[in-house]
């Protein structure tokens, strides 16, 4: 008996899935709910049935009709709604209005990044000027006059003593002078170099930093930049540090990290070796930390520095120097 | 630095393989920039079979040739005396670059098509016979490629060396770091001296007058010597590292500098004045003519080699032409000697002479190493001329300092590497590369430097030597002991990113430029002869006039980027840039560095789009964009003032706004001025802003204090006056908030009209008043009289009308 009123509902539900204007579903209506219809019918006769079963059927056969009754009435409304035309109906493909939006220059975005990586460490940012002496320049970083590595550097000179600081590195000497340890600083800004070619613009981005305190060692150097460069770049970015020279550091270190287009198969951008220089770094010279009369016996540092056009380069995949202060305008929106 | 495998292994075995040591070097601070496959060059060379010879047709020192290339048989023309059918030969196919340059084409001789070229020893390097093609046996099948034929595979390296490390531009040095990094020795080549006759002191003297540029001074003579071609082996030596062959004495000086790392220089004996030498500094203005055949002149700072009368070499920088080895020299007085570094580097800079041996002297030559290099030099000159050494050495030596000897604490080292190394590994670590490192008490080592190692004066550069010697990759990864601190951040940089991130909210997109001009900016700006941004700090050394003075404003950079953009048909931009000016001072040798903001929109005043019209921008833009960046900047009190007709320079006239701070002038904001556009070739019309960065900082509020908001309505009511064309709306609105009438909570202007019915040289201003009572609702009442009040006395003060 059960089986009888729920067939008349999936009867029902049949017949109105079919049904596509309302007269067919009136007819409907009339069909199950009116007083010949089979709900009704089924009320009536539901004396027929087992006493036991009459309050269960009779339960489930109101609340079929309430149903019933509901769909149709939605059946009917929907139907009503979706044939009234629309007098306002807009094309929602057409652009919305336009809130211009610019953007920051690729340079300046990563600088931010680096900066804000070494604050987090507890790094205060600092900033030196462009035009510098010959002594903060050189001298204090104890790259004396008439020494090679001068030639490492093609420097911009407005005068025997003023030069345009051809690295970030002046304001090493510049902050130890004003402060004693702890000191632990990141120093972003813009170098110069007097050459021009395809790899090379006479102007550039580098960011400094620096970190003198009692006991700091190369491993802590090694634990620094590793963390920065995960967080710059993903953690599972493979690095390497490697013997170098640097007047104002020694032990000195390149870092090296696996290169991020090949992953270390060897491409054009690292010229095939699998590895990309990223980073300069080494223990602060003890010639340096007497320059700025520190305690040598009590203080140790470490020194970093790096070019933000490089990075800017491998995080944005962009594959020419010169196009950054080409400033086209389809360049600069792409950032 | 070029070295070649086969060379050091004259020195060192070598059990690596070549990326093996490549990467060693490389983690050993020896960076491998390139490894070069020496014979590359031989790629498309095979073993050709001769199977025919014929005349050439149309001459009649040539052949014709057909040669089996392994794939098929080739027509090829041939001047060879030598060839025959059957015989077996290199073949350069068409494509290869000979080692004089030229790369093979197919090519039509005297009628007759040559399809590549059967070459001889000398064309391809291989050795010394030139006579005719090589002829390569009977054991190779044609075809095969040379290189497998003859089993030539070499490796050289390109070594990108630091400054600090002189000791390994010579292959003993280099081979003294691989014998390291392999824990074996290396040996040092054999000196074999000849016979010797006679004695060297009856026959010259050295003299030094200026041993502080040359602390040590040796030679040797070797007599009834031949000049001559090098045997190939020493030619093949010095090609293999980029260096060409001259004759057997050049060749040797520079066999045995590449060998030892000293350089060496040979003097014709019977050129020499006297038959003496004399090391002295040259007197100022004198002329010299060095080897290069250029004429110099001298100044007394240059180190001279003289002989009895004139000088005869840049000392260790370069020879002199009059003293040259020619094929007539039969007496050789070789010189190995000891400069010092800035001098040499001094010498070298002023008279713009960079060689192998002032490279070498400037960054420090082994004072120990004089003799060595010399024995090895005249005893290989005296094998490989035929000559004979004539006995005895001069040794002139002024050397005062010996190496050191350091003193290095273990636990130091621990401490600065973060390592846990026992004193024994260290002195092993120092001791591979020929330092003396012994134990010396508890916690220190004894470390005599070798004379080599120039670059070491102080304990730190041997712990250097340890972390590298030990390996970077073996020091651990720590992280330091820091204190949490709250960072401080560089306060304009700060600033310069608030001010980035409203104008990027604005639709503006930031640029650098450089921060060099040309000096002739000044003039496209238009700017008087009397202004100040015409003083400029001037490079000395600009890589263009275009790139020669420091930026003393951002104008001219914006607008050049500005031009190259509309060159390329983008005609709408918004731009800024952020950056310093240099302004020189009078009393700092430095210049004062400002930093400076300047903004710029041209084109069409927002994107093109569909539902508004397409409008050009112009000067309300550009001052919105200013009073919009002040709003966020909570910057109160900014006042736009008409800039004096006689200040404009860049700017248009009447277009233009000077921006205050009650009197603090803070920058402008106008439409550029048509004739500067048109010397920058720009032909729309351009509107700036350009703002003191610094000034601003100072002035911009970092906190902000809430004001209640009102509780009751406000009411609005508008004025619409009459007055001249002159007068600035902004005037107006200043009466009425000077009146100070309380209730006037805020006003806004809303129409300017000028024309029908407004009189002529007249214009209507209409602008609303909102009132507004903090306690209570102001009744109309109210309000009117005090609206109608502040209207008749506004009117008062301008003389105005009120609309009919």
């Amino acid at each position: 008996m059960e089986n009888t009123i729920e067939r008349i509902y999936s009867d029902a539900m049949d017949a109105l899935a079919a049904a596509t204007d309302s007269d067919s579903i009136n007819q409907l209506s009339i069909q199950y709910l009116g007083r010949k219809g089979r709900i009704t019918h089924f009320l009536r006769n539901i004396s027929r049935l087992p006493v036991e079963q009459r309050p269960q059927a009779g339960k489930r056969a109101n609340e079929i009709k309430r149903l019933l009754e509901e769909k149709f009435d939605h059946a009917l409304a929907s139907l009503s709604e979706k044939t009234k035309p629309v007098a306002d109906r807009i094309d929602v493909s057409l652009p919305g209005l336009a809130m211009d939006i610019g953007a920051c220059h690729p340079i300046t975005q990563i600088t931010n990044r680096i900066c804000n990586i070494f604050s987090q460490m507890g790094f205060d940012v600092v900033q030196g000027p462009e035009v510098e002496t010959d002594y903060y320049n050189f001298e204090a970083l104890n790259i004396p006059k008439n020494h090679p590595a001068r030639d490492m550097q093609d420097t911009f000179y407005m005068s025997e003593n003023v030069v345009l600081r051809t690295h970030t590195s002046p304001t090493q000497p510049r902050v130890m002078e004003k402060r004693q340890p702890p000191v632990r600083i990141i120093a972003p800004g813009k170098v110069y170099r007097c050459d021009s070619d395809l790899t090379h613009t006479p102007m550039f981005h580098q960011v400094e930093g620096l970190l003198v305190d009692r006991y700091v060692s190369f491993s802590d150097l090694k634990g620094v930049l590793t963390a920065f460069i995960h967080q710059m770049f993903d953690d599972q970015t493979t690095l390497r540090f490697r013997p170098s020279f640097f007047p104002f550091t020694e032990p000195s270190a390149e870092v090296d990290i696996r290169c991020v287009i090949c992953r270390g198969k060897g491409c054009r951008v690292c010229s095939r070796t699998g590895w990309i220089e990223i980073l300069g770094s080494g223990m602060v010279h003890p010639a340096v930390l007497e320059n700025v009369e520190y305690d040598t016996s009590r203080y140790t540092g470490f020194a970093f520095g790096m070019g933000v056009e490089r990075i800017a380069m491998l995080k944005f995949g962009i594959d020419d120097i010169r196009r950054y202060f080409d400033n086209d305008s389809r360049f600069l929106s792409q950032f | 630095m070029k070295v070649s495998l086969s060379w050091l292994k004259d020195y060192v075995s070598i059990d690596m393989t070549v990326a093996e040591l490549s990467d060693a070097l490389t983690m050993a601070g020896l960076e491998v920039e390139t490894v070069i496959d020496r014979y590359a060059y031989l790629e498309t060379v095979v073993v050709g079979q001769v199977i025919e010879v014929n005349p050439h047709p149309d001459a009649d020192r040539l052949k014709l040739c057909r040669v089996d290339n392994g794939k098929g048989v080739i027509q090829v023309v041939c001047g060879a005396p030598n060839v025959e059918p059957g015989m077996k030969a290199p073949l350069a196919q068409v494509g290869t670059r000979l080692p004089n340059g030229i790369v093979l084409e197919k090519t039509t001789i005297r009628g007759e098509v040559s399809k590549g070229m059967l070459c001889s020893e000398i064309e391809l390097e291989l050795g010394l016979d030139g006579s005719g093609v090589m002829d390569l046996g009977k054991n190779h099948k044609p075809g095969i490629p040379l290189k497998t034929a003859l089993n030539l595979f070499e490796t050289t390296f390109e070594i990108g060396l630091t400054p600090n490390r002189p000791d390994c531009l010579s292959m003993m040095g280099v081979a003294r770091e691989i014998a390291a990094l392999q824990g074996s020795r290396m040996t040092s080549p054999e000196v074999r001296l000849p016979d010797a006759y006679g004695n060297i002191d009856d026959l010259t003297s050295v003299t030094i007058e200026a041993p502080d540029h040359c602390p040590r001074y040796a030679a040797r003579l070797v007599d009834n010597i031949t000049v001559a071609p090098s045997p190939f082996w020493l030619q093949d030596r010095l090609r293999s590292v980029g260096v060409r062959p001259i004759n057997n004495l050049v060749d040797v000086t520079n066999f045995v500098m590449l060998e030892t790392g000293q350089p060496l220089h040979a003097f014709d004996f019977d050129q020499l004045s006297g038959h003496r030498i004399v090391v002295r500094t040259a007197t100022a203005g004198e002329p010299f003519t060095t080897l290069d055949q250029k004429k110099r002149k001298l100044s007394d700072q240059n180190l001279m080699i003289c002989d009895g009368e004139k000088p005869v070499a840049v000392g260790g920088v370069m020879g002199g032409l009059n003293s040259e080895i020619e094929e007539t020299t039969t007496r050789v007085l070789l010189e190995s000697a000891c400069f010092d570094p800035i001098s040499i580097r001094k010498t070298s800079k002023t008279l713009g002479l960079n060689t192998d041996a002032s490279h070498r002297f400037e960054r420090g030559v082994d004072p120990d190493g004089t003799l060595f290099a010399l024995d090895r030099a005249a005893g290989m000159m005296a094998r490989l001329g035929q000559g004979r050494l004539v006995a005895g050495t001069i040794d002139e030596d002024f050397r005062t300092s010996p190496p050191p000897t350091l003193t290095l604490s273990v636990s130091a080292t621990n401490r600065l590497l973060g390592t846990d190394l026992d004193g024994n590994r260290m002195a092993s670590l120092l001791n591979s590369i020929d330092f003396d490192a012994k134990p010396d008490g508890e916690d220190g080592l004894v470390v005599l430097v070798p004379s080599f190692r120039v670059d070491v004066t102080r304990p730190r550069d041997l712990m250097e030597e340890v972390a590298r010697l030990s390996g970077y990759n073996q020091i651990p990864t720590t992280f330091p002991a820091l204190p949490a601190q709250g960072t401080i951040p560089a306060q304009m940089m700060t600033f310069g990113n608030r001010v980035r991130d409203i104008l990027v909210g604005f639709g503006f997109f930031e640029t650098i430029n450089y921060s060099f001009i040309s000096a002739e900016s000044c003039d496209r700006l238009l700017l008087e002869s009397d202004d100040k941004r015409r003083r400029h700090l001037t490079l000395l050394n600009p890589i263009s006039e275009e790139q020669s003075v420091m930026r003393t404003t951002l104008v001219p950079g914006m607008l050049e980027t500005t031009q190259r953009n509309i060159s390329r048909q983008q005609n709408n931009l918004r731009l800024f840039e952020i950056g310093n000016i240099f302004l020189p001072q009078r009393d700092d040798i430095l210049p004062l560095e400002k930093e400076m903001l300047v903004g710029l929109w041209t084109g069409l005043n927002q994107k093109i789009a569909w539902h508004t019209k397409e409008k050009p921008c112009n000067f309300f833009d550009a001052k919105g964009t200013v009073e919009g960046l002040a709003q966020a900047l909570s910057l109160t009190g900014l006042a736009f003032k008409a800039m004096p007709d006689d200040q404009c320079r860049y700017t248009r006239v009447g277009h233009t706004a000077q921006i205050f701070n009650d009197e603090q002038l803070l920058g402008l904001v106008g439409e550029m001025d048509p004739a500067v556009l048109n010397n920058y070739n720009i032909k729309q019309p351009v509107f700036l802003f350009e703002l003191d960065l610094e000034a601003i900082s100072q002035l911009a509020g970092d906190t902000v204090t809430m004001v209640p908001v009102p509780r009751f309505p406000s009411t609005a009511r508008d004025i619409t006056v009459i007055v001249d064309k002159e007068v600035e709306a902004g005037r107006l609105l200043e009466t009425v908030d000077r009146f100070g009438e309380a209730l006037v909570a805020n006003m806004h202007l809303f129409d300017v009209f000028v024309g029908e019915p407004v009189p002529e040289g007249k214009k209507s201003v209409s602008f609303r008043v909102i009132y507004q009572a903090s306690d209570r609702t102001l009744e109309d009442d109210t309000v009117n009289r005090i609206h109608q009040d502040l209207t008749h006395r506004l009117v008062a003060a301008f003389g105005a009308a009120l609309p009919t």
